[in-house]
């Protein structure tokens, strides 16, 4: 991020516009100007030199190229989504560390070491990432992975879209990283409220690298959301019918339909507010009839959802880890799907309780305030499912069981918040203020990142092969909660404090200590990041110890995913499985399935493709050079991509056939390793 | 496990602890009552939180796996009973809940005239509110007092027991003007004019600041509210009025400019009409006023007709009188007269019966 050092506008607002290099010049590169960004700068060059030449002295690029990049199938993909979300984890929580800290300075009374105009940014940033590049990769990459897996499918509907989407994800994250050194981010917000957003009143290239970065991503995620639905609509196992689907494939189901019924939203009120800032449209500005209250609809009602989006695959998530660890079959599946479907009609109809304090009539605000209470009873009615699971039960607390108590400890404190928010005149005394973020840190952070958490451990057998290591896991698990509540509950009491968001400068210092507790906090969360990475590396280095040959690392599996071998084959299942019951893994190991070992026939897959990755390329070049008005490079790329597009369409050499012979060898192989641990 | 049973009884701590909560203890009644709310809602909540968070922690205790005494029913998957229970307990809750709202909601909405001074003094229908005119500015607060004829910038002063009527817009982005003693906030938005009703109960000087981010300046778009006795209050506008200087639109165009921690600064005149060119965006001469804008749209938008008309309104703010306005130009339009006029009229307390701030 750029700081105004040297220019009262931002870094980079030139009127001399090149004709070919735009608006792009060596201003351009800020972090010649600040200390901070020239050192994150020179780590990353060094982290970036290392990281090269070690893959090219291993010889890595090759396989790289052919076995991921080009990689259409779902699990490889969902896992380039999880290890996506991972990266951008660590920069939106430095985001956040710094916040922090400056934050924790200025309430002691000192300046702080950030400026107004690069504090902005990096709460803008945060927001983004932290929403759009992380959590969005994480749960669509447990969509991705699992999903497929649990109704017994080989792949996705269209397995090169998938590929596709996942690459037009990176091309959003790609450019909000380059934003961190050539030019600057946005200082908008994370929502970009017109008419702040607009050109009058943010004329650098911030706002530009917002708009390119979500409207590809954005455009990603749709195509991601429509191929999702088809493939639990047309591609479930024989005899599993709607009701007999596992939860999580349930949640899918209903977070995707949102997806394509909210993110065309995003992208076309982003695309209003792009034409306001290119070609003097005037949508949401103050001047020429605009209407900026517009825009903070037209957001919101991809907003909410957005937000429903996160939390119900991590509802399923949860609705897999405890029947699992409780040993038990889930508790009310039937009300949990209704539950589920109730929530996603519901997050529709919500949408402005996100600004009670726009001057809306009574009667709008209140009924927008009780649609929003009555979330909360399906809600409910699955956090008390989950408990009468564990009712009766064998509960083990194992590291996934671990996270999962302490979310459903956590989501309820932010649930009753979230609730009180939506009661109009009190959100009039605590909206926008540290209470509001205390309250959506509750349930983003207790909900969706303990949830995302709890799958990782849960289904990294699967994905791998070998479980990961418990000590590490428990410290990550410890450090995450505790850092948790030292850093959002004197949010909280900050919030009643009328202390408001977004101030990078305060007027008592009688503040500080709570900003210093919050610090201490994200500096707990930090080690709890830091123990979940030595988790993963401390488990890749004691592999053969914590190696799981049956399928089922947790010897409860339930579910169809359980009943493969661990890593699955790239074709999932050498026999389409058929579904009796609810919890098709559970039924077959009662009546006692074995698996058959001869009889194998050729599966038909499909081939992988560089077009993903060489389409989504060439978009990010797009998006750089409109963000910095590099119109004949725009230009020649949009057609590049276009006729690149094209050109695909005429690839017929799209699918083959594994020999049933390849299927026979891999299928013996996992069979004789199911056979060693049982002697 | 611990530490989200102390957070679970956080709520509680914050209902009773100190003085420093101003949400929660406040000096103005519609803050009060907004308090008030969040400690019954919580409460109301908290019969369902706290079973919830007890029985977590007492079936992760009794059912885990050590523990071979406890009951152990692999297939137990159902209970219509219990259904019953987990579905309408909440449901019952959120019908309270609900019903307090939609109670609260029109009780306490912004644009309603108070209905009492506090819970034990009733409104007195003689007194007038004293009016308000608030602009947020880049980054500062213009208060104008029409009544007075006096304007302030970053200070507002208001007498205590007396209802204050806010007018609120931005001659800038999005603004919230929040001053958690008083009242609860209510957005600024250009070109439109919102409203909020509440008075002071306790002299005294409160914080007031912006609570919708704006920039660079936003974190010292701050200023003092003062709560003042009816003397006191005469003696604060006999101060102001002292000062030499005068808010005019030229003084306007300088204000415009962006400041931050702009000083306090008193202005002893306001010019006539100066409000209605801020709602408006046309404090310059060279900007057809909004509400101006409106009626030329209603009058025949950018055709022949209307670019005859916007010749003729140029440097005309004419909603003063929009009616004379319409018999002049439109005789023939008579009988729909009513709609235009209200299509065309931008304030609120034109249309008396519009609740929403933007009347289109």
């Amino acid at each position: 991020m750029a700081s105004s050092s040297h220019g009262h506008g931002g870094a980079t607002l030139h009127t001399d516009v090149h004709p070919f290099w735009g608006k792009l010049n060596w201003d351009a590169l800020a972090f010649l100007h600040d200390p901070i960004i020239l050192i994150t700068f020179i780590g990353v060059v060094l982290g970036g030199i290392a990281t090269l030449a070690a893959m090219t002295y291993y010889r890595l690029w090759g396989p790289l190229w052919r076995g991921w990049l080009t990689s259409i199938d779902h699990k490889k993909v969902g896992i380039m989504y999880m290890i996506l979300g991972l990266i951008m984890l660590l920069r939106g929580f430095a985001d956040a560390l710094l916040m922090r800290g400056h934050q924790a300075l200025a309430a002691a009374g000192y300046e702080g070491y950030l400026p107004p105009h690069h504090y902005d940014q990096i709460f803008t940033a945060h927001g983004v990432i932290m929403i759009f590049f992380v959590a969005m990769p994480f749960v669509t990459g447990f969509m991705n992975y699992v999903m497929p897996l649990q109704i017994g499918a080989r792949d996705v509907a269209f397995p090169f879209l998938n590929n596709f989407s996942l690459w037009l994800t990176v091309s959003g994250a790609v450019l909000v990283m380059i934003s961190l050194f050539v030019g600057e981010f946005s200082t908008a917000g994370w929502l970009a409220y017109a008419p702040f957003s607009g050109l009058e009143y943010s004329p650098s290239v911030g706002m530009d690298y917002y708009l390119w970065a979500l409207n590809i991503a954005g455009i990603g995620t749709t195509l991601s959301g429509i191929n999702l639905v088809v493939t639990i609509v047309k591609m479930r196992a024989p005899g599993m019918t709607y009701m007999k689907m596992p939860v999580f494939t349930w949640t899918t189901l209903c977070t995707n339909v949102l997806i394509v019924a909210t993110f065309p939203v995003l992208t076309a009120t982003l695309a209003l507010l792009t034409a306001d800032r290119y070609i003097g449209t005037a949508f949401f500005t103050n001047e020429l009839g605009g209407s900026p209250m517009m825009y903070v609809n037209l957001i919101w009602i991809w907003g909410h959802p957005e937000v429903y989006i996160l939390i119900l695959p991590v509802f399923g998530i949860f609705s897999e880890i405890v029947p699992t660890f409780s040993s038990k079959r889930l508790f009310g599946y039937t009300s949990m799907v209704y539950a589920t479907c109730v929530i996603m009609v519901l997050s529709y109809i919500v949408w402005l309780h996100h600004f009670f304090t726009m001057g809306a009539g009574a009667n709008v605000n209140a009924f927008f305030g009780i649609t929003t209470m009555i979330i909360s009873i399906p809600t409910g009615a699955k956090i008390f499912n989950w408990l009468f699971t564990m009712y009766k039960g064998r509960i083990r607390f194992e590291t996934p069981m671990l996270w999962v108590m302490g979310f459903m400890i956590t989501f309820v404190i932010g649930g009753m918040t979230g609730v009180l928010l939506a009661v109009p005149p009190a959100d009039y005394v605590l909206h926008n203020s540290l209470f509001l973020i205390a309250h959506f840190h509750n349930v983003i952070i207790g909900g969706v990142v303990f949830g995302i958490f709890a799958g990782i451990v849960f289904w990294w057998p699967k994905a791998f092969g070998f479980s990961l290591d418990p000590f590490w896991g428990k410290v990550s698990f410890w450090c995450w909660l505790i850092g948790f509540y030292l850093a959002f509950m004197p949010l909280y009491i900050l919030g009643l404090m009328g202390v408001t968001r977004r101030l990078s400068q305060f007027e008592d210092t009688f503040y500080a200590v709570y900003f210093i507790i919050a610090l201490v906090g994200a500096v707990f969360v930090a080690i709890g990041i830091a123990a979940f990475i030595i988790q993963i590396v401390v488990s890749i280095l004691r592999r053969e110890e914590l190696r799981d040959h049956t399928g089922d690392a947790w010897g409860t599996g339930r579910t169809l995913e359980w009943s493969t071998s661990s890593p699955p084959p790239y074709y999932n299942f050498a026999f389409t499985p058929r579904v009796h019951e609810i919890d098709a893994f559970t039924h077959m190991k009662r009546v006692g399935f074995t698996r058959p070992s001869e009889g194998y026939m050729p599966i038909h897959m499909p081939r992988y493709t560089a077009t993903g990755v060489i389409i989504s390329g060439l978009l990010t070049v797009l998006g750089f050079a409109m963000i910095w008005h590099m119109w004949f490079i725009a230009a020649m790329t949009f057609i590049a991509a276009v006729a690149y597009g094209i050109l695909h369409t005429f690839n017929y050499n799209r699918d083959y056939y594994v020999p049933a012979d390849e299927v026979r060898e891999t299928e013996h192989k996992f069979l004789s390793k199911l056979a060693e641990p049982a002697e | 496990m611990k530490r989200a049973k102390i957070a679970a009884f956080l709520p509680l701590i914050f209902a009773l602890s100190g003085c420093n909560l101003v949400v929660m203890s406040p000096s103005g009644d519609i803050a009060e009552q907004q308090a008030n709310l969040i400690i019954y809602s919580t409460v109301l909540m908290l019969i369902v939180i706290v079973p919830v968070i007890v029985l977590t922690i007492f079936f992760a205790i009794k059912y885990r796996a050590s523990n071979q005494d406890a009951p152990y029913e692999p297939d137990w998957h159902h209970s219509t009973t219990l259904e019953i229970i987990i579905w309408s307990v909440p449901l019952a809750i959120i019908i309270c809940l609900a019903g307090l709202t939609w109670v609260a909601t029109h009780r306490l909405d912004p644009y309603k005239p108070l209905s009492r001074i506090s819970a034990d003094q009733a409104i007195d229908p003689e007194v007038q509110p004293l009016v308000v005119q608030v602009a947020a500015m880049d980054w500062k607060w213009l208060f104008i007092y029409p009544e007075q004829g006096i304007a302030t910038v970053n200070e507002l002063a208001a007498v205590v027991d007396r209802p204050i009527e806010f007018q609120l817009t931005s001659t800038t982005v999005m603004n919230s003007f929040y001053v958690p003693a008083l009242a609860g906030m209510i957005y600024t938005m250009n070109g439109m004019q919102t409203e909020l009703n509440a008075v002071i109960n306790e002299p005294g000087v409160y914080k007031g600041f912006s609570a919708n981010y704006s920039g660079a300046g936003f974190s010292q778009m701050r200023f003092k509210f003062h709560g003042l006795s009816e003397q006191d209050f005469d003696a604060w506008v006999e101060t102001v009025r002292a000062d030499p200087q005068g808010l005019d639109r030229d003084e306007i165009a300088v204000l415009d400019n962006k400041s931050i921690a702009h000083p306090v600064t008193y202005y002893s005149a306001v010019e006539d009409g100066l409000w209605d060119r801020i709602l408006n965006q046309c404090t310059s001469d060279d900007d057809l006023c909004m509400n101006d804008m409106m009626m030329v749209d209603a009058l025949g938008g950018g055709g022949l007709e209307g670019l005859f008309n916007r010749e003729l309104f140029r440097g005309l703010c004419s909603a003063d009188d929009p009616e004379a306005l319409l018999a002049l130009l439109r005789p023939d339009v008579e009988h729909s007269a009513e709609e235009i006029l209200a299509a065309m009229t931008l304030t609120p307390a034109i249309v008396a019966s519009d609740p929403l701030p933007n009347g289109n």
